[in-house]
């Protein structure tokens, strides 16, 4: 990939967005027959699948809490997803991928009404295009919902960076590789409302206002994904109750 | 129809009407499953539309011997948990008579939820009139979300499904339920399970079903 001579021209990013707008997303419900909930994904030119199996019983045995259950995280790009192939197998960005998704789902997931049991979440990346941990977040969320799974709200997740001095939300690929910060948040939402924030990462620098900036323009952006969400979640189910 | 909610939804203020599938924080009273928002006057409550099946005191559930061990059988009960059957909750169970004689791997029996310890530890009992080890007949298997609606507002679904096909029903609250009697009537009876789970959250289906077995059993007479 080449570097753009700017990023941002005339309030415009390069791929026609203005510097608030979200890439388009997609979400399909219960896309896979096989798990307990599951969702695909489409955040841009990201691709995602989430599956969700559980609670089950916990094995091997002493992975077993009996006081809550285990939660797994598997977030794992295939091979194909990026423009150089990709090494199969874990490497240690998704291993700390998975561990800090893991931790935000953590808070938001009664762990405690399955003691001995774990819950499974596996998320595939089919083709990467920036953020793909945020939209894995997000489908991931999803899925959890479909499968029937007490949590306290829902999980939403969205990406800040700084582009040619200034903040952009929901960054792309190229934004990502020649900006200059960038942080990915998720946010637990609330009766429609944001209560905190489970997840942030952060790569590059940015000042103390910049960054107070971007919690904002994340907060504006994570709340019209959640509606997304849950018209997806909505809209599979009401389906389902009329053509019955 | 009801409206649906999902985790998270704020539903009231009264933290005394909060029941079933909601939990309170700070005096409010919050969803935490995805389902069917029930409002009474006295309880607001989610009905699941899907999810594992927990199980609680008292439920009848069917299980599935997977482990013998020496006093008692290791259960599959469709849920996150085993349970287990003690030798001596088993009437069948006589002195000289080998474990495995009395229930093998892979039977399966009607049982009642007695115990669950705080590690859910669950413990199941035959000492009760319903309870027996399923030697005939067939089992059927559905999301156990889906089982309140086979049974009906007091048991009004499984009484029409009894009285017009004349066949046994026994429901377990975790998802399978047993069939037994005419081959063809279980085969209808099968088929208008699968139709409750299907349209499990549609109004008037105790009607829908009605019709449905009338023009089945027509069809075979």
């Amino acid at each position: 990939m080449f570097k753009p001579e700017k990023l941002i021209f005339d309030g415009k990013r390069i791929d026609g967005r203005t510097l608030d707008q979200l890439r388009p997303i997609k979400i399909e419900v219960d896309f896979l027959k096989r798990a307990d909930g599951s969702c695909y994904l489409e955040m841009g030119k990201n691709r995602v699948v989430a599956a969700v199996y559980g609670p089950r019983e916990a094995y091997p045995r002493h992975i077993q809490d009996p006081t809550k259950a285990v939660i797994r995280y598997r977030y794992n790009m295939a091979p194909f997803s990026v423009e150089e192939r990709k090494r199969p197998g874990p490497d240690r960005r998704s291993v700390e991928i998975s561990k800090v998704s893991k931790e935000a789902f953590e808070a938001v997931i009664m762990k405690e009404l399955f003691p001995r049991s774990v819950i499974d979440i596996f998320v595939e990346v089919l083709q990467a295009d920036a953020g793909s941990r945020t939209a894995c977040i997000n489908a991931a969320s999803v899925a959890l919902v479909d499968a029937g799974i007490p949590m306290k709200g829902m999980l939403t997740s969205v990406a800040v960076a700084k582009v040619d001095g200034v903040l952009v939300l929901d960054p792309m690929k190229e934004e990502d590789n020649f900006g200059e910060a960038d942080i990915p948040f998720a946010f637990l939402i609330r009766g429609d409302r944001i209560e905190s924030i489970a997840l942030l990462q952060m790569d590059g620098r940015m000042t103390k206002e910049e960054i107070k900036e971007a919690i904002k323009l994340a907060k504006k952006g994570a709340m019209e994904i959640y509606q997304m969400q849950r018209e997806a979640i909505m809209k599979k189910f009401l389906e389902e109750g009329e053509n019955g | 129809m009801r409206k649906i909610v999902l985790p998270g939804d704020f539903l009231s203020n009264n933290t005394k009407l909060a029941s079933y599938g909601t939990y309170v924080e700070g005096e409010r009273v919050y969803a935490k499953i995805l389902g069917l928002l029930e409002e009474t006057d006295n309880s607001i409550k989610v009905i699941p539309l899907k999810g594992k099946y927990t199980p609680s005191v008292g439920d009848t559930v069917i299980g599935i011997v997977n482990e013998i061990s020496a006093n008692g059988w290791n259960l599959d009960i469709n849920s996150p948990y085993q349970a287990f059957l003690p030798a001596s909750e088993n009437p069948e169970t006589k002195p000289g008579k080998k474990l495995n004689e009395v229930l093998d791997m892979g039977d399966s029996v009607i049982t009642k939820v007695v115990n669950i310890d705080p590690r859910m530890k669950v413990t199941v009992t035959m000492r009760e009139k319903i309870c027996r080890a399923i030697r005939f007949g067939r089992i059927v298997a559905i999301n156990p979300a889906r089982i309140p609606r086979v049974i009906g507002k007091k048991g009004s679904m499984i009484k029409l499904i009894k009285n017009e096909l004349e066949v046994q029903i026994v429901v377990g609250q975790n998802g399978l339920i047993w069939l037994n009697g005419d081959r063809k009537k279980i085969s209808i009876a099968e088929e208008v399970i699968y139709l409750i789970e299907e349209e499990a959250h549609t109004e008037g289906l105790t009607d829908r079903v009605a019709e449905f077995i009338r023009r089945r059993k027509n069809v075979q007479t």
